[in-house]
């Protein structure tokens, strides 16, 4: 028999279907996988020792920049981080919209991924259709906080202001059509034997492997296990809706599919019950040592300006102590980790991104596997590079 | 009555430069080659609600068929390497955008990490400032780089191998 030794290859961080800057070295026989090794770093901005030279509410521009697909579902998890370690309760108002928000963000970020997943695997009129339905999610973002992207609006204690009066609406409007989209999304997609054959017994990974790398998201709930942390561990209010969380039993790309899919459609029912139980009220809390004041009273009295001065100069003085908050980001848990020695700014703030834990599952999931097939697992794993490098 | 006119409008008559400059500013083919946040809203730039491809504008995966790169988002110093070698592997001629606050000057990331501005590594034709800017930004962006290349001269003397090409000063 003759001999035969494997191929290295280079795959990235230039390449349409790594999504941003991922470097893998591929050891190929043939064309069939052996060995995956992720290389990352290339997108290091060092947000996380930025954050040890800013105020607590400095950092929050930073974490609009990690998971750049999701910045409210970001801004959410560390606001909800420094509220634990200040001990803030926040108004009923601002706790809803900011579950609006969160669970519009979730449906953009399922966009995206469904939109790339597609074009990846070859499907192009899904990217088109899904990027038509994100553009209305942009829109609702600059209506409430003035940015498409790098919206930067929850405040400790609630929001940076009350949403506008056409908010309602306009959300309304959205949730009650965009079912209709997913069934064309499906309609394109889930009978389609192309899509069939590229996704069906791809990457598949066991719940015992998902649990043992540490999978978190949808990426685990497609092997099967039941496993949310807005049910499971609720935060900002979760445990008053009712929702589905989806599972999927094959442990593969198109049962990943299915899950995000059911997951669109869950957080649309969440938005809905949002709205229902949206009551006027105030959006910040009664928090002077913590929040800022309301615009009117820096605009008309001085000891309104000097506050609002003290607290963006020097910010709040947190107490000594560390504090964990996950939240069920779209890719997975999202946890910010802040050690506080006392002062105006965090000692330490570690970031728990659920792609870099789940990129570590690209191995076990496509090796074996042809080289077209790893296309599909990155497009599975919906790594976002911005949260993996930080 | 003094001229005559036989063929109508069909004839026009023009310099070859502005007929090379005006087929290279209709047919920009940028790099796919997205960093960070930029590139996303570059992708809704050229996905269905504004539509890079009535401009002519098509994303190349390749360098080799690329005349304009885009660097959509952060540089870091890992980073630039890898898009000096992207460049060099484009043809001439080539246009660089630089799209954002972090690829003009490094934005907030003040950082050991990150290449404070492309333009310490890349010559920038544009610049477009937003963290990140808005589709309309960049098409805005693109739309100036459309101007500038009508603005070349010798670009036919340049294709064929005499002289360079060059931007005349504003009168």
């Amino acid at each position: 028999m003759a001999a035969t030794e494997t191929m290295t290859l280079n795959m990235g961080p230039q390449h349409p279907s790594t999504h941003g800057v991922l470097r893998l070295v591929l050891e190929l026989d043939g064309e069939v996988i052996v060995k995956v090794t992720p290389h990352i770093g290339f997108l290091h901005r060092g947000v996380e020792k930025l954050s040890e030279h800013r105020t607590y509410h400095q950092i929050l521009p930073l974490t609009d920049r990690l998971d750049y697909l999701a910045p409210m579902s970001n801004n959410l998890g560390y606001i909800l981080a420094v509220e634990k370690l200040m001990a803030v309760e926040v108004p009923d108002r601002a706790e809803t919209i900011r579950i609006i928000m969160a669970e519009l963000t979730r449906l953009e970020s399922h966009l995206v991924w469904i939109a790339c997943h597609a074009l990846d695997i070859g499907a192009m009129t899904v990217f088109i259709y899904a990027f038509r339905e994100r553009e209305t999610v942009m829109e609702i973002y600059e209506l409430i906080s003035g940015a498409r992207m790098t919206s930067n609006f929850f405040r400790v204690g609630g929001l940076s202001q009350d949403v506008p009066d056409e908010f309602v609406k306009k959300v309304s409007d959205f949730i009650d059509v965009m079912p209709g989209y997913l069934d064309q999304y499906e309609g394109l997609l889930t009978t389609n034997p192309i899509w069939l054959k590229r996704t069906v017994g791809n990457g598949v990974i066991s719940a015992e492997d998902a649990i043992d790398i540490g999978l978190t998201g949808p990426a685990l709930r497609g092997s099967g296990v039941d496993w949310d942390l807005r049910r499971d561990n609720p935060y900002s209010g979760y445990e008053k809706y009712q929702f589905k969380v989806p599972t999927g039993e094959n442990c593969d790309t198109f049962d990943r599919y299915k899950v995000r899919l059911i997951e669109m459609r869950e957080a649309c029912k969440i938005v809905r019950q949002a709205l229902d139980r949206l009551t006027p009220g105030p959006v910040l809390a009664d928090c002077p040592q913590v929040c800022y004041p309301p615009k009117e009273n820096v605009y008309n009295s001085i000891e309104g300006l000097i506050h609002h001065f003290k607290i963006a100069s020097e910010g709040f003085v947190a107490p000594e102590g560390e504090v964990y908050q996950g939240v069920e980001a779209p890719k997975g848990e999202l946890g910010f980790y802040i050690v506080s020695d006392g002062g105006n700014m965090p000692e330490r703030l570690r970031i728990r991104p659920p792609s870099f834990v789940n990129l570590q599952a690209i191995e076990q999931m496509s090796v074996g596997s042809m080289i077209a097939d790893l296309v599909a697992v990155i497009g599975t794993l919906d790594i976002v590079l911005g949260e993996i490098d930080r | 009555m003094g001229v005559d006119n036989p063929l109508g409008d069909n004839v026009i008559t023009t310099s070859l430069d502005l007929l090379v400059n005006w087929s290279r500013k209709s047919s920009i083919w940028p790099m796919t080659f997205g960093l960070a946040c930029c590139a996303i809203e570059m992708m809704a730039t050229g996905a269905s609600h504004n539509d890079l491809d009535r401009f002519g504008i098509i994303f190349r995966a390749s360098p080799r068929q690329s005349d304009c790169i885009i660097i959509a988002g952060t540089v870091t110093k890992k980073m630039l390497p890898v898009i000096m070698t992207v460049y060099e592997q484009m043809p001439e001629p080539k246009w660089v955008i630089a799209m954002g606050a972090c690829a003009c000057s490094g934005g907030i990331f003040d950082t050991y990490s990150v290449v404070q501005g492309i333009d310490e590594a890349l010559p920038v034709d544009v610049y477009i400032p937003g963290c990140p800017p808005r589709p309309e930004a960049l098409l805005f962006g693109l739309l100036k780089l459309q101007d500038k290349i009508m603005q070349e001269r010798n670009s036919f003397g340049n294709a064929i191998g005499l002289g360079e090409r060059y931007i005349p000063e504003a009168a």
